[in-house]
């Protein structure tokens, strides 16, 4: 008989929901669950609210409840987990999983932590040109927070081959948490590019959950699927050859099709021909699909070419601050009285000297999220929130925005809506940008944690 | 007949840096020569005028009967610096949903979503 891997989706992000991925662990049949949990921005941040507060362990914030929900089920059946939710302190998220296999009752579970990815320290050595703008790294020393690179699925095959049930990481590309368990079950060399495209295209079809099963796709009248609001994330049958039926568990809403797999296929995706992740440049044009039953779609042809001596770095940098706030019109005329608060708001920022790089003011209901492509002849609609945000230098500049909003309560335009209490209207911005490091330079390691 | 593109073809908007990706997947094959043929990159910049202010690159999949458009410059400044609501231009696909195509009447029967007449 054929082997047959099966691997399923825990997290396509650190807000992701928790029931599905409990129904993986208790019904998937699963060799592996792959966790998913982190975005652009997502280490800067940590590293901005770890110097805020010492007290924060680094790791994912969800850690405890994705575990809770799904070891019981992962030991019973003896999956083995892979998680990026290391973020910036893979050992201590070892270290906490380590607690909750214990009080499982869970003996001799070995839990594997990869460090490695973190370089801030000398990321502008390492480092020459921002890819985005040409400009030199080194101009980014006054701002920079973070900095570090996507690691490929080699040391995650390396933690899973000495015996660790269980891997945590620090970032990790994501369609590598996926891949690593294939590289493993079916011995695929690191270099052989035809296996590992296809087995690097099909963890980025894993990589976001949901969105291959039905989520962010439904369209009423157009493109149905039933009970999204029972979704379940996906689950990868992978063969020896890269070859794989995409599906999910039973019993629940959501679709697996053509569509939902060719709009995830090509998600995030620039040149589908040369798709370049850690360890492979992926061949999306190749891939063939095929509605196979049920909710299972079958993907063969998935190419691949040899990967670059390259790895991506992100770097985050301190760039200033948002403030934000808004408030509302209802009734006949509310786009009116709308554009008049919008008058009275641009010349108010004049009299408080406003200094900002840009600011924006959105008639939500009519302009706000297509901006300048809103057709001219867009009906009004009945209720408008107005929204302005303004991107500045500083926290004090930013505060502006808000103490202007407050001044529309008994300083603005008839009948106009406001909220209270105030949230605090500021938030500090982390500018990502990106850069190359030669793969030679990065050396992850791997500490080993016992239940 | 004159036809909207959400007739046609179903969407999805991805986010990289100050660029976005915007999938435009034919529902059956017949319809996809006239996307190609018609959604071109300089049409699609244009419908999509003010807000995508970068070079516009498209990629076909005829595999997949699918257009990939790469718009640089299209989020504002990138996801955490946009003052865009919808900052990381997750509802951004939808916009090409009205861009209008010419097809033959003979397809009419398997349009999505058209109602009744």
């Amino acid at each position: 008989m054929k082997k047959i891997v099966r691997i399923g989706a825990g997290s396509a992000w650190w807000g992701d929901r928790i029931e599905p991925a409990r129904w993986n662990a208790e019904r998937g049949d699963l060799d592996y669950l792959c966790f998913e949990t982190m975005a652009e921005a997502t280490v800067s941040a940590a590293q901005v609210r770890k110097r805020r507060d010492p007290s924060f362990p680094g790791y994912d914030t969800y850690l405890d409840d994705r575990m809770q929900a799904v070891l019981p089920g992962c030991i019973k059946r003896g999956t083995r987990i892979v998680t990026n939710q290391g973020w910036i302190n893979p050992d201590a998220a070892a270290e906490r999983i380590v607690h909750w296999l214990k009080k499982l009752g869970a003996k001799g579970i070995k839990v594997a932590a990869i460090n490695g990815s973190l370089i801030t320290d000398r990321v502008l050595q390492l480092t020459d040109k921002i890819l985005e703008n040409g400009k030199p790294t080194s101009s980014l020393a006054d701002s920079l927070v973070s900095a570090e690179v996507y690691l490929g699925a080699e040391p995650i095959v390396a933690a899973l081959k000495q015996g660790a049930q269980i891997v945590v990481s620090g970032r990790v590309a994501d369609p590598s948490l996926f891949m690593a368990p294939m590289m493993v079950e079916f011995g695929w060399d690191a270099l052989d590019h035809a296996r590992l495209g296809a087995g690097n295209g099909l963890g980025h079809l894993m990589e976001c959950g949901a969105q291959v099963t039905g989520g962010y796709f439904p369209d009423p009248g157009f493109k149905d699927v039933p009970e999204p609001w029972n979704l379940a994330f996906p689950i990868v049958e992978v063969e020896e050859d890269g070859s794989a039926v995409l599906t999910k568990v039973s019993g629940c809403g959501g679709a697996v099709n053509l569509m939902t797999v060719k709009e995830q296929m090509l998600y995030e995706v620039h040149d589908p021909a040369n798709y370049i992740t850690p360890d492979v440049v992926v061949d999306f044009t190749t891939s063939k699909l095929e509605q196979v039953g049920p909710d299972r779609v079958r993907i063969t042809n998935i190419s691949g070419k040899p990967r670059t001596p390259t790895l991506k770095v992100s770097i985050g940098c301190t760039e200033g601050f948002i403030g934000e706030d808004m408030f509302f019109y209802a009734g006949p005329g509310a786009l009116r009285r709308a554009q008049l608060a919008k008058t009275i708001l641009e010349e108010r920022f004049k009299v408080v000297k406003l200094d900002a790089e840009e600011v924006r003011v959105d008639f939500l209901g009519l302009n706000a999220i297509h901006g300048a492509m809103t057709p001219k002849d867009a009906p009004e609609p009945y209720e408008i929130a107005v929204r302005v945000a303004a991107r500045t230098k500083t926290r004090e500049e930013a505060i502006k925005v808000g103490r202007e909003v407050d001044g529309m309560a008994v300083s603005g335009v008839g009948m106009t809506g406001k909220r209270v209490p105030h949230q605090d209207r500021t938030r500090e911005i982390i500018g990502v940008w990106s850069s190359l490091v030669p793969r030679e330079k990065i050396v992850p390691s791997i500490n080993f944690f016992e239940s | 007949m004159k036809v909207l593109l959400q007739h046609l073809a179903h969407c999805r908007s991805g986010d990289k840096g100050n660029t976005s990706n915007i999938s435009v997947i034919a529902y059956a094959p017949e319809f996809y020569p006239y996307l190609k043929e018609q959604l071109t990159a300089d049409r699609f910049k244009s419908h999509y005028t003010g807000v995508v202010t970068g070079k516009v690159t498209r990629h076909d999949v005829d595999g997949l009967q699918a257009l990939n458009f790469v718009a640089e410059g299209a989020l504002g400044g990138g996801v955490s610096r946009s003052l865009c609501l919808d900052n990381y231009g997750k509802s951004l696909s939808a916009g090409v949903l009205s861009f209008e195509l010419e097809i033959p009447e003979a397809l009419r029967p398997q349009l999505r979503g058209m109602k009744e007449p």
